[in-house]
């Protein structure tokens, strides 16, 4: 329990919220990558995603792909670009934009695919034009896994970005491999609790928009779990 | 490619420190997630309880806890059998929700039929559902293999030696060829315990083929394969 008591003396001590490598930056480096990579990897995955999940065509691609991306070591990916591209910020970038695709890809297309057919052909039966189809009445439907999808590909980025302290000095990992090399105690242990208690924190946060954001009517007849489970274990 | 041909052996070793690090935890995650999964199938209470926590644990990244466990269990954080508990619970995390999932989707006529002809609650178990959610079962073990052989790797940073130690010396020594071995060879592994358990699926559960299973069956096997 010793080891415990210092990382909380780690983690209370002001000393550790100044200067250039404080707690403070770190979070909110953290946070940041995250958010930029969710962004990358959205922009690419969800019109892809959508486009499958409308037409119908190359799901078998797009779960083969899924399925090998999973089966791919986050860690080599990582230091294998960092060697291409040079130490530094962009190698977890390119890493992690990569990694994030399958699951948000998979929320969008499953999203769609959910969807009861009878729906969407009286949705054309009353005159929508495609286009209206995927707006109106696709999104709004899919949603709930698309988010259950952003959602895992959060939780895998927030992970995986721990890791890429390893390679670029940046993050709340550098905590943990800075505690390691000099056997810093109490700053690895305080380390990893800060990196777990910020994924706990996603995680909730999730919990909460998905409430909030999909529409009503959707939840009616919704399943009690709406998150896709995706290979998500590649941390 | 030369580093390949004349590291052989180092290649070897480190897929056997692979395979004992990642085989023990599939197979551990299988045997803790079935009573799990039948008890969160089971009770209401404690379907929301066990669900709630294992969904959380998922959420835990596996850094923090490689180096968190030792301080918790007594282990000492190089040592395989840290990370073999580690995993462990992963897959317990994966699985122990794919097993409720799987028992929830037998249908209810059947385990209806099961009662009227007078099977027991626990003859009805190993008889009936559990066979009848083996391909939902089957589909999730096949995740945790694949992503318990990749997240394996992962030990290699904090010291404990895998197929991960190609990438971080490799990386170190600015090797390519040495990390790209590292990859294929992971893969590689997935994949081959991925083989062994298709076929172990269709030895034990010959009735299995692509077209037999109930739309509810398969609208839950995609879910999992997601």
């Amino acid at each position: 329990m010793n080891f415990f008591i210092e990382a909380l003396h780690w983690l209370v001590e002001p000393a550790n919220y100044a200067g250039d490598g404080a707690i403070g930056i770190r979070v909110l480096q953290h946070l940041g990558f995250t958010a930029v990579t969710l962004l990358f990897a959205s922009v690419i995955a969800i019109p892809i995603g959508f486009l499958i999940g409308h037409t119908g065509r190359g799901r078998g691609l797009a779960v083969a792909g899924a399925g090998a991306l999973r089966a791919i070591p986050t860690l080599g990916l990582l230091t294998i670009v960092a060697l291409w591209v040079g130490i530094g910020l962009n190698a977890p970038y390119v890493a992690l934009t990569v990694l994030a695709i399958p699951p948000i890809l998979a929320g969008a297309y499953t999203g769609f695919q959910a969807i009861d057919r009878t729906t969407v052909d009286a949705a054309r039966a009353v005159g929508m034009s495609e286009g209206q189809i995927v707006r109106l009445v696709e999104m709004p439907l899919g949603l709930p896994l698309l988010i259950g999808g952003l959602r895992s590909a959060t939780l895998q980025i927030v992970a995986t970005a721990t890791l890429a302290a390893y390679v670029a000095d940046f993050g709340l990992g550098r905590f943990l491999f800075a505690g390691l090399k000099t056997r810093d105690y109490g700053e690895m242990l305080g380390g990893s609790i800060l990196v777990i208690l910020l994924a706990l924190a996603l995680e909730g946060a999730f919990a909460l928009v998905s409430i909030l954001i999909v529409p009503r009517g959707v939840t009616a007849g919704r399943p009690t779990d709406i998150r896709v489970r995706s290979k998500d274990l590649t941390r | 490619m030369t580093w390949v041909w004349s590291n052989l052996d180092f290649i070897w070793d480190r897929t056997l420190d692979h395979l004992l690090l990642s085989v023990p935890p599939i197979i551990l995650s299988f045997l803790i997630a079935v009573p799990l999964g039948w008890l969160a199938h089971r009770y209401r209470v404690s379907r929301g309880i066990i669900l709630t926590v294992v969904g959380l644990f998922y959420a835990v990244p596996s850094l923090p806890l490689f180096i968190l466990l030792p301080f918790i269990v007594g282990t000492s954080v190089r040592s395989p059998l840290n990370l073999i508990i580690a995993l462990t619970l992963y897959g317990v995390a994966l699985l122990a929700r794919v097993v409720a999932d799987g028992l929830e989707s037998v249908d209810r006529e059947v385990r209806q039929s099961a009662t009227a002809v007078g099977f027991s609650a626990r003859s009805q178990f190993w008889q009936v559902e559990l066979p009848l959610a083996g391909p939902v079962l089957l589909a999730g073990l096949r995740v945790v293999a694949v992503s318990t052989v990749s997240l394996a790797t992962v030990g290699a940073v904090i010291g404990a030696q895998s197929l991960g130690s190609l990438f971080t010396d490799g990386f170190q020594r600015g090797i390519q060829a040495e990390i790209v071995a590292g990859i294929v060879a992971t893969v590689a592994l997935a994949l081959l315990l991925d083989g062994i358990l298709v076929l172990l699926g269709r030895m034990i559960m010959p009735w299995t083929r692509p077209h037999a299973a109930g739309a509810r069956r398969v609208a839950v096997l995609q879910r999992v394969a997601v």
